[in-house]
């Protein structure tokens, strides 16, 4: 049986990378007595995969990671039991769902967008940039020179900025998010630094992300990854 | 939320930011307003190293289970943030609180190997404390050093201003209760380190006079405190079972090199191998209780959440219910996914069914440690491990299916001839050898024989303290030898020879048996740059050579000199059960190549029982 867990990251954890928070989960699988599948062979892994690594430094309202279970649990008390296991702050567990039963159907595959909002950490954009991002954003094209591991290349992300809004003094961002588009906030910000004209090192941006989307509901719309699940009373076989 | 001692700048600058920011599965936080002690506990080498230590977590529990004690953990920062710290001033903390060290009441630092005494002297400066005990004011905290290295504290004296002498469960209480009492009463720095001096287990450095012979050797050693003991008295805890254990170890969010929970099933051992100074610094040995053990395991599981449980002590195979405990974990966590980990088992039949059960066998490899090619050499070092053992142990570990195999060596031990060393690739030949007599359908493949070889560096407290040392082109000389030779086997493909390296040997020979004259060697190699020594892209020879001369300090003085029967030992102040005589004793029979038994054997009267309990009254109640 599958199931989704959508979780939160705050606070100092936003140094600590994926692949720590993996193992972190996996140890509060364990503390917490999911009833989790491991994978066969010597060296068995429990399943679990995660839709979107954050990066280094990120914080986040909307985290998922999909698991095998195998039993279904109760959703509100695995949440509960989860969350005491976690122990720390700086992570917290939103919801545990049962999620569709077909492959290819995990968060990694299904993911198509995700929300930022993005603030200035250190540094500040002159006077006025809240009317400049609105001209900003308000181009046919937004190029920006992306690097990729092994070359750069020229690209346009403005049909990758789904919605965008100023709120106060930060930047709420809808971008595509995935394996065959992805867009990171940073990017977007790196081209506004250049509209502006100042130094791209000048200004450093705390990113927050709110929530990942997927494009497989009925009408094809973007809804949240949380929304493919349903929550468990325990009973389900 | 926590306030972080780094801003995001740095900790996005650096590698691993993890080391820095505290936060962990059962880290201790308290209020510092309801707290009389604060005590930092620093292990002086980077994160990973430092969190896989069982002794500072048990030390951790055991302080955080006082109401008016906060202990904190503090570990090296690595040379990047070692920079940024310089560079922009910030005062080192500890991971819990993220408050500067040098507010601390107390900074201990656990001293396991000789090679972090300069991470030592880093850890004070990034601290801001000074770097000479005799230069610390009311300002500063007491900087207290434990653990092996300190059974020869004389080389890093000069910066301490308190050594704990033993095992750690004993004679903190008294010592934290007195600095209760202390603290606000009005009294001199002094006044409390006389009180401390009183405390059996304690030695305070300052209370001490050396004085030396023309030759440069010991002339006298003695107390010039009223309140200082002539002999400092090693700290042992007699009933292992009831002593503190910590049921949750704090868990890492990185990963480190014990990632894993880690339980000791007893302290000591009983073998006597001549070069060995756990074997005698941990006398007598004391097992635990092993339904205790299975408690231990259940409960600290539960509380970690760790996939991987490991045993830990000097010589597994003597634990006397290692068949029960072992059955227990593997009947009882296998099919959890568990993995189980079993260090030093000798290998036989047990230990292989038991392996066959916990790890794959054509991944993993078999380990023999029979540190000595010849037997006339394994029993001058009394290791009791004969050629027979191996290739019976190796034989019956082929036919289970294994193909790999590790065989560990020293280079240099006392009397070694150019035979003893060519008969390690004679060994690893004939474990090879044992192989290919397996019928070639029944085997798979070729085999893997890795022999590594490190240079014997004779420590305080071990029959070996008289033994003269090497320089390093001889220690190359004989490892070159030795490789030489492998390459004349006819198995040579099959095997492999590694071996360490040479340099960090003689600086490991000097810190182990030197006095405090070289205190300033030490400390001019920090001021040159010296830091994390222990770590082969950061040790830096020349450098080392170099504070060696600006200090005038004579490496082979301390190196190539075999000691006379009667030299005074800086480490002899310092009782630790075994005594001087036994040792020597054991020197004369290593020269005349005798075996000594084991404990369990026969008693041989190294004066251990003095204790009071342990192997020593084993079937005597």
């Amino acid at each position: 049986m599958k199931a989704r867990i959508k979780f939160r990251k705050y606070g100092s954890l936003r140094f600590i990378g994926h692949l720590d928070v993996m193992r972190f989960f996996q140890k509060v699988m364990r503390r917490a007595d999911i009833p989790i599948a491991f994978s066969g062979g010597y060296s068995p892994h429990m399943i679990m995969s995660f839709a979107n690594p954050l990066g280094i430094g990120l914080t986040s309202d909307g985290e998922y990671f999909d698991i095998e279970l195998t039993e279904a649990v109760n959703s509100a008390d695995a949440v509960r039991r989860m969350n005491e296991a976690c122990q720390i702050e700086g992570i917290e567990i939103v919801s545990i769902r049962r999620i569709a039963e077909e492959k290819k159907m995990t968060g990694m595959t299904i993911l198509a967008g995700a929300d930022y909002l993005t603030s200035v950490r250190k540094g500040a954009f002159p006077e006025g940039w809240k009317e400049q991002f609105s001209e900003f954003m308000e181009q046919l094209e937004i190029r920006i020179v992306k690097q990729t591991k092994r070359s750069e290349k020229e690209v346009d992300i403005k049909p990758l900025i789904y919605a965008w809004e100023l709120r106060g003094d930060s930047v709420y961002l809808k971008v595509a998010a995935g394996s065959v588009e992805n867009l990171k906030p940073d990017l977007v910000m790196e081209a506004f630094c250049q509209f502006l004209g100042i130094e791209p090192d000048s200004v450093k941006f705390q990113h927050h992300r709110l929530e990942m989307y997927t494009d497989r509901s009925e009408d094809g719309s973007l809804i949240p990854l949380e929304a493919m699940g349903v929550d468990m009373t325990g009973d389900e076989e | 939320m926590r306030k972080l001692a780094l801003d995001d700048d740095i900790l996005l600058e650096i590698e691993k930011p993890a080391r820095y920011i505290g936060g962990e599965v059962n880290a201790v936080m308290k209020n510092v307003e309801d707290i009389d002690v604060r005590f930092a506990m620093c292990f002086p080498d980077v994160y990973e190293i430092g969190m896989s230590h069982l002794g500072i977590q048990i030390l951790y529990d055991m302080f955080n289970h006082r109401e008016d004690v906060w202990c904190e953990r503090v570990y090296s920062p690595w040379h990047d943030l070692d920079k940024v710290m310089r560079e922009q001033q910030i005062p080192l903390f500890a991971l819990e609180s993220q408050d500067p060290i040098k507010d601390f009441d107390f900074l201990g630092i656990t001293i396991q190997f000789e090679m972090c005494y300069t991470n030592i002297l880093q850890i004070l400066d990034l601290s801001q404390i000074p770097l000479h005990a005799k230069d610390r004011t009311l300002d500063d905290p007491f900087v207290i050093g434990g653990g092996p290295c300190t059974y020869n504290p004389e080389p890093i004296a000069e910066f301490f201003d308190i050594f704990y002498i033993g095992e750690g469960e004993t004679a903190y209480d008294e010592l934290l209760d007195a600095y209760k009492e202390w603290k606000g009463s009005g009294k001199s720095r002094r006044e409390f380190l006389e009180r401390a001096a009183q405390i059996e287990g304690l030695y305070i450095p300052i209370f001490y006079d050396a004085e030396y012979n023309e030759d440069g050797t010991l002339k006298s050693f003695t107390p010039n405190n009223e309140y200082a003991p002539a002999v400092v008295k090693k700290q042992i805890v007699m009933d292992v079972t009831d002593a503190p254990y910590p049921m949750k170890p704090v868990v890492p969010f990185i990963k480190v090199t014990q990632d894993r929970v880690v339980l000791e099933i007893q302290r000591g051992c009983i073998r006597g191998c001549r070069f060995c100074q756990a074997g005698m610094l941990y006398r007598p040995v004391r097992e635990r209780n092993v339904e205790r053990l299975k408690q231990y395991a259940h409960d600290m599981l539960q509380n970690t959440g760790h996939e991987e449980i490991s045993l830990s002590s000097l010589s597994s195979s003597d634990y006397s219910e290692l068949k029960e405990l072992v059955t227990y974990l593997i009947d009882e966590f296998k099919n959890k996914g568990i993995n189980i980990s079993l260090p030093s088992l000798r290998i036989d039949a047990f230990s292989l069914d038991v392996m066959s059960k916990v790890q794959d066998i054509r991944k993993s490899s078999l380990t023999f440690a029979p540190e000595a090619g010849s037997q006339r050499m394994r029993d001058v070092i009394n290791k009791g491990l004969t050629e027979e053992v191996i290739l019976n142990g190796a034989g019956e570990a082929f036919e289970g299916g294994w193909t790999k195999v590790k065989l560990y060596f020293m280079l240099g031990l006392p009397t070694e001839t150019e035979e003893d060393m060519k008969e390690i690739a004679h060994l690893a030949e004939k474990v090879a050898r044992r192989y290919y007599e397996i019928p070639k359908d029944q085997r798979h493949g070729k085999c893997q024989i890795t022999a590594s070889s490190s240079f014997f560096v004779p420590k305080p407290f071990t029959p070996f303290q008289w033994a003269p040392m090497c320089k390093a082109e001889e220690y190359m000389r004989r490892a070159h030898l030795v490789n030489d030779e492998f390459k004349e086997q006819l198995n040579r493909k099959s095997l492999k020879y590694n071996w360490h390296d040479a340099e960090v040997t003689v600086l490991e020979g000097i810190m182990a048996r030197g006095d405090r004259k070289i205190s300033k060697a030490i400390e001019e190699a920090y001021r040159l740059g010296c830091l994390f020594d222990s770590w082969t892209e950061s040790f830096h020879n020349e450098l080392w050579m170099q504070a060696f001369e600006n200090t005038g300090v004579d490496i082979d003085f301390y190196n190539l000199r075999e000691r006379g029967e009667d030299e005074l030992f800086p480490w002899d102040f310092i009782d630790i059960g075994v005594t001087r005589k036994f040792l020597r004793r054991e020197w004369d029979r290593a020269m005349e190549e005798k075996v000594t038994p084991n404990c369990r054997m026969q008693c041989s009267g190294c004066g251990a029982a003095k204790f009071g309990g342990g192997v020593c009254y084993e079937g005597k109640n």
